[in-house]
């Protein structure tokens, strides 16, 4: 078989079932950024004085700080006056009842596969429905209250619990972190916030559902997860977006904190429209992710599966303060056609006997361009801490590119380290013989590729695992019959 | 009355890889219950055929007509060969990491069985049909949850794809070189199995170098090739005279 046909397989003819979009009625302000729109949408939204001072330090500091070109992605400059920073489903105070809300809205998440009505939604999932950056609907506030569990969007946070938003917010990720993150505090919109008290095990899954409708608003959600003294949360989070020809901004910032003995799992199923096979539309992911273990023995784990956006440039990270504290990493990076990929975490060991594992799988079809960039920084006092981390790389075609550009920083020398990679890729001797077997190319690519990923499927929420490989499928689905 | 077409029939196949022609006219015709056996110095074209056969993409087909059961099959893909009934053992049995024997071997005989109307096997169904054909190669379940060939010792990997053959239930079996790399044991093993799944209504192909497998799969026919033809037929005494006195004489008779 020639290296054509196993492109083909791969490729595009579109099988993105997500890219419609909703007639709905919405208000937005004039395209550009100033400290005049930054207000305008603070008093739009009834912000306490703190939320409105934090956004404009954050405005001032965007001005002094340069967009990263570090990464290996290529994207033209984008013009940052030529945003719509504030846009909404008109009527945006939040709805008391379902019923009240814009049925277009809701017949959008039932075609997501998110019903929120009462009779349809899933029954061991709380679900935030966010459709552009605005937090349409909550299910199972009442349920989870009973054990003290705060669930609902940031938005309504600010409103009910300013004390904690205030004391959490941007202490993980500061405003000054880098360009975007800084460009979020000052203008983000909505997002999910969870609360865990002490000693509580969530009963349920939570879960966000992110949704772009507006082709030339920005998106920037905002999420915030605490968990207090030996409490658990496992927190999933998904995202689509119609299919446009231009390019849309996202760049969310989300933080996490751990405190002694609890753990917060994250799992991101990221499936933000990629663009064609040309490359043209698509949405620019620029996402800040970051959680800090601050107490001791306290645990952190991502969990991602990343298959859209044109450009991906995206980090979860573990700052591991708290001694004995642990982060993880579990990542399956798909890109195809022209997509391009700069992904990978930070793991930085600051405590005492901190531990953390990395495991990335990334997977080039196409033209694209997949790289993993992972940093593993051991401080001083991080006596006898570890880190194992593993990048494995799966080419299918000729011309897809896969890169790792690990940093490895110890200033401990008691502490181990250690790394593997990988690359390999699905040839065509592999092909013929599951095909001699009676499997038909496209279930053979997908064995294959779903069995590169194994180790990390594992990892993801158990609802969401089948998922998971539905959506690899999905996107290696092309046009050979 | 119509007579029954041969179960494969081959004429004048012709093919060439990357413009190099392999196969000059290969003429071949099996009937339902026959074992074949294919001999030939190494470049005489026989694994070609073979990977021909089982549709390898790689190959072009010149001109020439390949069918089974009188039915042309050089149109259709390598899968939809193997639901049709045609098996190709492998000669180099290949690493697949990732996939777990036992999810390939389920996927493989599911779709045959698909395809020839019977209903798919569930797990467990499958766990119970596989066990009882592991008999057959004598391995254990252990041998199931590796992954694909991998690290498998050549004997293994040969036994894996008897074990293929047996699930599958082709009417056709090519078997590339099944005995190479095989100790004593093993073949005793292999050919024991393959004499356990021929019957009168599926046939059999083998290819190779050795009269040893022959001794224990006993050819109807054996067809000698050179440069990418069938020079030479008849039955089983022109292996026995091949292993006494090589290729360069038995060329020489023709």
């Amino acid at each position: 078989m020639s290296n054509s046909s196993i492109q083909d397989i791969v490729s595009t003819s579109n099988s993105y079932k997500y890219g419609f979009q909703t007639n709905v009625e919405n208000e937005k302000f004039a395209k550009g950024l100033n400290e005049e729109i930054i207000k305008l949408m603070s008093e739009k939204r009834n912000e306490p004085k703190f939320l409105l001072d934090f956004r404009l330090k954050a405005y001032k500091k965007w001005l002094q700080l340069k967009e990263p070109e570090w990464a290996k992605l290529n994207y033209p400059k984008i013009d940052y006056q030529n945003i719509v920073y504030y846009s909404a489903p008109k009527d945006i105070e939040k709805k008391k009842s379902l019923d009240e809300v814009d049925p277009e809205i809701l017949k959008t998440f039932e075609k997501l596969g998110i019903p929120l009505s009462e009779q349809k939604r899933l029954s061991n999932v709380a679900v935030d429905a966010v459709f552009d950056s605005v937090s349409i609907a909550t299910t199972f506030q009442d349920k989870l209250a009973k054990d003290g569990v705060i669930f609902c969007s940031i938005s309504e946070a600010v409103k009910n619990h300013p004390d904690i938003i205030k004391s959490y917010l941007g202490t993980v990720v500061p405003i000054n972190d880098n360009f975007f993150a800084a460009l979020n505090s000052a203008v983000f919109s909505d997002g999910s916030f969870v609360y865990i008290p002490k000693g509580v095990d969530c009963p349920m899954e939570l879960s966000s559902y992110f949704r772009i409708n507006s082709a030339e608003s920005g998106q920037f959600e905002r999420t915030l997860i605490i968990a207090e003294e030996g409490s658990s949360v496992s927190y999933l989070e998904g995202c689509t977006a119609p299919m446009f020809d231009t390019n849309t901004l996202h760049a969310a910032v989300v933080e996490l904190v751990a405190l002694d003995d609890s753990s917060i799992k994250y799992s991101t199923v990221q499936n933000w429209y990629s663009g064609d096979e040309n490359g043209v539309g698509g949405i620019y992911n620029f996402v800040t992710k970051r959680g800090q273990c601050r107490g001791k023995r306290s645990k952190i784990s991502w969990s991602q599966v990343e298959t859209g956006s044109a450009i991906t440039w995206k980090y979860p990270s573990c700052v591991l303060l708290g001694e004995g504290s642990s982060g993880e990493f579990y990542s399956v990076a798909l890109t195809n056609n022209r997509q391009k990929a700069d992904t990978g975490t930070k793991m930085i060991h600051i405590g005492a006997n901190t531990r953390s594992t990395i495991i990335s799988k990334g997977i080039s079809c196409g033209n694209s361009s997949n790289n993993y960039r992972g940093l593993v920084e051991i401080k001083k006092n991080a006596n006898s801490s570890k880190n194992f981390s593993q990048c494995d790389s799966l080419l299918i075609g000729d011309k897809a590119e896969a890169n790792t550009y690990p940093y490895i920083h110890s200033k401990q020398p008691k502490s181990n380290i250690e790394h593997e990679a990988s690359t390999s890729k699905i040839s065509e001797e592999q092909l013929f013989y599951l095909q001699s077997r009676g499997i038909s190319n496209e279930k053979a690519v997908s064995m294959m590729v779903n069995g590169f990923c194994k180790e990390v499927f594992n990892k993801l929420p158990m609802e969401f695992a089948s998922e998971a490989n539905n959506l690899l499928a999905l996107k290696l689905e092309g046009s050979v019959g | 009355m119509n007579t029954k077409p041969p179960l494969l029939e081959i004429r004048g196949l012709h093919t060439s890889i990357n413009g190099k022609k392999i196969l000059n006219g290969v003429d071949l015709k099996i009937n339902e219950g026959e074992t074949h056996a294919i001999m030939g110095r190494n470049g005489s074209g026989k694994s070609t055929l073979s990977k021909v056969i089982a549709g390898h993409p790689a190959y072009k087909l010149e001109s020439g007509d390949i069918c089974l059961n009188g039915e042309s099959i050089t149109d259709l893909e390598p899968d939809e060969r193997s639901a049709k009934g045609i098996f190709l053992g492998f000669q180099y049995p290949i690493e697949v990491p990732g996939v777990s024997n036992i999810e390939f071997l389920r996927a493989a005989t599911n779709a045959r069985r698909s395809f020839i109307g019977k209903e798919e096997l569930d797990t467990f169904e499958f766990d119970e049909f596989v066990t009882e054909q592991l008999n057959l190669i004598k391995m254990n379940t252990s041998f199931l949850e590796r992954n694909l060939n991998e690290g498998f010792s050549g004997g293994e990997k040969k036994r894996n794809e008897i074990l293929q053959m047996a699930l599958l239930n082709p009417l056709i079996s090519i078997l590339d070189e099944t005995d190479s790399g095989l100790d004593i044991d093993s073949l005793k093993v292999v050919s024991e199995a393959i004499n356990k799944i021929k019957s009168r209504t599926n046939s059999i192909i083998l290819i190779t170098h050795y009269q040893r497998l022959l001794d224990e799969v006993v050819p109807d026919f054996v067809h000698i090739m050179n440069e990418g033809k069938i020079v030479k037929s008849g039955d089983k005494q022109i292996a026995i005279e091949l292993e006494k006195s090589g290729f360069e004489n038995i060329e020489m008779i023709k």
